[in-house]
């Protein structure tokens, strides 16, 4: 049906001042020179004052970024990068050494209060000092490590996390602080060789996180990064690794926003995660980088490359994942399903509006035997944007009794908008059971006029059936990120009735 | 490395192929001119790979090598074969009974050995090498193009030697069958065919493909296109049957349009050939329009079958439904590739697509990728993808009943079969296709 004029002007007031967090800090930074080349690979290093090691690996990444192109096979339709335009390094110019957290400059400390994030410690339990020798309630505790274009500024609970034996620091610090893990497992997931923007990650990533949990450890908390861009005409290139030893369970949680800008930014983060025997991994993402205007000006490229071993037997890495932002996703969280018995899982709630392109979805590689996987995937098209499923299931000839099972739905709303789903199953032994269900509707007229009969307005039933919609990703979200995916779920879809 | 040395190899065998080829190539100017450029895009691209993603699971590079020489012209003796062949097959119910033959042998339209007369005052037969030679005729070119290409459909319209034309007036209900036989009498050789059929309005018809080799004919390349166009309101009922030699290679285009209220029953029947690619374009093009394309695709020892369809919703109110099975068995490779499109206007559209494959081994393969790509709100579509071995319970309820192991198997694969089988509208397509099922059945012993 054709939008009334009235709900177009509603449309476009909204997209415009509808991301909440398209402010820009005003601070001092410093930044490496424009462009890359070996010298700037080597500045990074420096600045980061890494090992030997870490430079030639770094170097060797870039030597092998310089022969390949870059892919073209999603559905994303872009101009052309210019690599030597952007800056590869950003960092608040820091005052003086810091000691504590007061120290750190209070207008970034002013970005995460508006953000939502407690960098102070204190400040977890809403804001409310808690009582004279009162610890805040078991519930509401996360700890987080905040990192502002390429660097961390703050990882709190480090002490409590300690006393548990988890490692939870800024990637730069465990470079210099535990090098023997970090050389052990840092690319032995996503190889320097992976793929084009992996490999450009490899030569320049500047920070991220890095988690270790020890043997039979069950993390006390959620942990959880959240990653700001604001300098402009800067690329993020942000590492984690995440190593769960065996028998431990880690709970990881991360979030992502820009400042609105009428240029684009490049933001190409590799994700690493290994789960030894019988441990688990629960990895959860709002991705809600700036989108871009009414128009599709601005807005972040999102290019990612996401993957999770399951190396030992019994082990279990879980993605969960609600993807409302960026002007572009590029984005394949994957299980690599080495172990016996592990299992993967993949749930994701992709929005996309304005003039949003998503190609996201997953890989689930079942190497191990009796390994299995799940993939639930929803994808909401509105306005002019374009929303792809990309999915990857195969079971090697060894891999006896692999079972997966695949859901993946897309809803659209409005007739400028387009919904793909290409999946790619692939059995390569007559044990494996694969299962793949795809459906595409429009939300039903029925159902709409039963809501607005009963009340609702028309863009609360559209949220009540989307949020129904999506209720099976949205119970796999640790509570604090349910009730924020909740309100940005209702933010993208508002005005994209008509 | 070695992409890229196969490629300038292949590359230059057929250059020299397409040379040699030239003196026998009907049509002068403008045709030559096309097949010119289509041999320039061929030659640019070469033999598709698993870079290219509509050959992603097939990858001719590995599976071909190179394009074999153009057939020769068949002599007498070749044709005496052909004909042997031809009857023997019929025999064997290797062929539609009662239905009307059109016979190329070796790429080379042979009327002794077809039943043009059969076919009656309102179905008109040309070949194709008649129109591309015919001056007078200034759309001849057309022939040679095709609203999708790609490399193997480039190097068609460079090559093909012959084909036959069908129209079929207005309003026609054949009485039977039109079975287009491709026989391949040489070993080593290629052969290129081109086919139009164009259904009026109304027109019912049913119509046949098939490929055969005579005895002693190895590794023979095949490279068929089939243009269809099926009118307002017309009816055709389509089979593609691959059940040639054991070292054949087999690639295979359809393009069919339809009209308002067309409706098409397409199915593909893959149980031959160590390497065969059936590609089938499809774009429902008037208001109204039915597909149903099925199809099964049996595969065995290292036979690599291959079955895509793109299904081109363009209009609204259109409706398509899909169902292939494959069975596979020691360490065949079977694919699967599908997608539904659904342009911006073609709302109301209703399109679905499933696909299952049967694994009988351990070493078998199976890959499907069943794609959606819809850019219109107000349709419903699906499609589903499922593959995994035969159900042990069901094994077990049959053998407790006293079949045999292999029994039990035989009956549960045909029963998996016989709900894509089911499809085929017109009765004696739909025996022909449980006989050939049964066969390869058979043969598993």
């Amino acid at each position: 049906m054709v939008a009334v004029q009235e709900t177009v002007d509603r449309v476009r007031r909204i997209d415009v001042d509808q991301y909440r967090y398209g402010f820009e800090t005003l601070i001092e930074s410093e930044k490496a020179p424009k462009g890359l080349s070996e010298d700037i690979v080597r500045f990074i290093s420096e600045k980061k004052s890494e090992p030997a090691w870490m430079l030639e690996w770094r170097l060797e990444a870039y030597r092998r970024w310089l022969t390949m192109t870059e892919p073209t096979w999603a559905r994303v339709n872009y101009p052309k990068i210019d690599y030597q335009d952007l800056y590869y390094y950003a960092a608040p110019k820091p005052k003086k050494t810091l000691s504590s957290i007061d120290e750190i400059d209070p207008e970034i400390l002013k970005t995460y209060e508006k953000l939502g994030i407690p960098l102070r410690e204190v400040a977890i339990l809403e804001g409310v000092e808690p009582p004279p020798g009162g610890e805040p309630s078991e519930q509401r505790r996360i700890a987080v490590d905040a990192v502002f274009d390429s660097v961390s500024v703050a990882t709190t609970f480090q002490k409590e996390l300690k006393k548990a034996g988890v490692i939870f620091m800024p990637i730069s610090e465990a470079i210099r602080e535990h090098p023997e893990l970090v050389r052990k497992y840092l690319g032995s997931v996503v190889p320097t060789s992976d793929n084009f923007f992996a490999t450009l990650n490899s030569a320049v990533f500047s920070d991220g996180s890095f988690v270790y949990v020890p043997p039979g450890v069950r993390c006390p908390m959620e942990l959880s990064t959240y990653f700001r861009i604001n300098e402009r005409n800067t690329g993020q290139f942000e590492r984690t690794l995440i190593i769960a030893d065996k028998g431990s369970y880690v709970s990881y949680l991360e979030g992502c926003t820009a400042p609105q800008r009428d240029e684009n930014q490049l933001h190409a983060a590799v994700v690493e995660l290994v789960a030894l025997d019988d441990a688990e991994i629960k990895y959860s993402t709002v991705q809600n980088w700036y989108p871009g205007n009414s128009e599709g000006k601005g807005g972040i490229y999102n290019f990612v490359t996401k993957r999770g071993e399951c190396r030992g037997a019994n082990s279990k890495i879980s993605w969960t994942q609600v993807e409302t932002g960026s002007a572009i996703t590029w984005k394949y969280p994957s299980c690599i399903l080495r172990g016996d018995h592990s299992r993967g899982e993949f749930y994701s709630i992709a929005i996309s509006n304005g003039y949003q392109q998503v190609d996201s979805g997953t890989k689930m590689i079942h190497l191990g035997k009796n390994t299995s996987s799940r993939i639930i995937s929803k994808g909401i098209a509105a306005g002019k944007s374009q929303n792809t499923y990309r999915g990857l299931v195969t079971a090697h000839r060894k891999a006896t009794g692999a079972r997966n099972y695949t859901a993946c739905d897309s809803l659209l709303i409005g007739d400028k908008c387009g919904a793909h789903t290409v999946p790619y199953v692939e059995a390569k032994n007559s044990s494996a059971t694969f299962e793949h269900e795809a459906t595409t509707s429009k939300i039903s007229e029925d159902v709409l006029f039963y809501c607005v009969q009963r009340g609702l307005s028309q863009e609360e039933a559209v949220g009540l059936v989307v949020n129904g919609f999506v209720k099976d990703v949205l119970q796999q979200l640790p509570m604090e990120f349910a009730v924020e995916a909740q309100k940005l779920i209702s933010i993208s879809l508002e005005g994209s009735v008509g | 490395m070695n992409l890229v040395l196969s490629k300038t190899d292949s590359g230059r065998a057929v250059s020299n192929v397409f040379v040699k080829a030239n003196g026998r190539l009907p049509g002068a100017g403008s045709v030559a001119d096309i097949r010119a450029r289509a041999f320039e895009a061929y030659k640019r691209a070469g033999l598709p790979h698993r870079r290219i993603e509509e050959w992603k699971y097939t990858d001719l590079r590995v599976l071909m090598h190179h394009v074999l020489p153009l057939a020769p012209q068949p002599d007498a003796a070749a044709l005496a074969r052909a004909r042997a062949a031809v009857a023997q097959a019929a025999v064997e119910k290797r062929a539609v009974e009662g239905a009307a033959k059109l016979v190329l042998v070796d790429g080379v339209f042979s009327p002794n050995l077809s039943d043009i007369a059969e076919l009656g005052q309102s179905v008109n037969v040309r070949t194709l090498r008649e129109v591309l030679d015919d001056p007078a005729n200034e759309g001849r070119g057309d022939l040679l193009l095709t609203t999708t290409t790609d490399a193997v459909i480039s190097l068609n319209a460079a090559m093909v030697t012959d084909g036959v034309v069908i129209t079929v007036t207005d309003g026609t209900e054949l009485c039977r069958p039109i079975q287009i036989v491709h026989v391949a009498t040489t070993s080593s050789a290629s052969s290129f065919t081109r086919s139009h059929l164009r259904l009026g309005k109304g027109v019912q018809a049913a119509v046949v493909e098939s490929f055969v080799a005579v005895e002693g004919a190895r590794n023979h390349q095949a490279n068929d296109a089939v243009i269809v166009s099926v009118g307002e309101a017309a009816n055709l009922d389509h089979l593609h049957v691959m059940v040639g030699g054991a070292d054949a290679t087999n690639i295979s285009s359809g393009f069919f349009v339809l009209e308002a209220s067309a409706k098409l029953k397409l199915f593909s029947m893959n149980c031959g050939g160590a390497v065969s690619r059936y590609q089938a374009f499809i774009t429902l093009a008037g208001e109204g329009s039915e597909l149903s394309a099925n199809g099964i695709n049996l595969v065995r020892d290292k036979q690599h079958g291959d079955t895509t369809l793109i299904v081109d919703h363009v209009v609204p109110h259109c409706t398509s439904r899909a169902n292939f099975r494959a069975a596979v068995d020691d360490r065949g490779h079977s694919v699967f590739q599908g997608r539904i499109i659904v342009r911006p206007d073609a709302q109301k559209t209703d399109g679905r697509m499933m696909t299952r494959a049967l694994l009988l081994s351990d070493e078998a393969e199976a890959d499907n990728k069943p794609e959606l790509d819809i850019c219109a709100d107000d349709v419903t579509c699906g499609h589903g993808a499922a593959s995994g071995a035969l159900d042990e319970a069901l094994l077990f309820y049959l053998r407790a009943r006293g079949l045999s192991e292999k029994e039990a198997q035989a009956l549960l694969i045909q029963a998996f079969l016989g709900e894509a089988i089911e499809e085929i509208a017109d009765r004696t397509l739909r025996e022909f296709a449980i006989l050939q099922a049964e066969r390869w059945l058979g043969a598993r012993g």
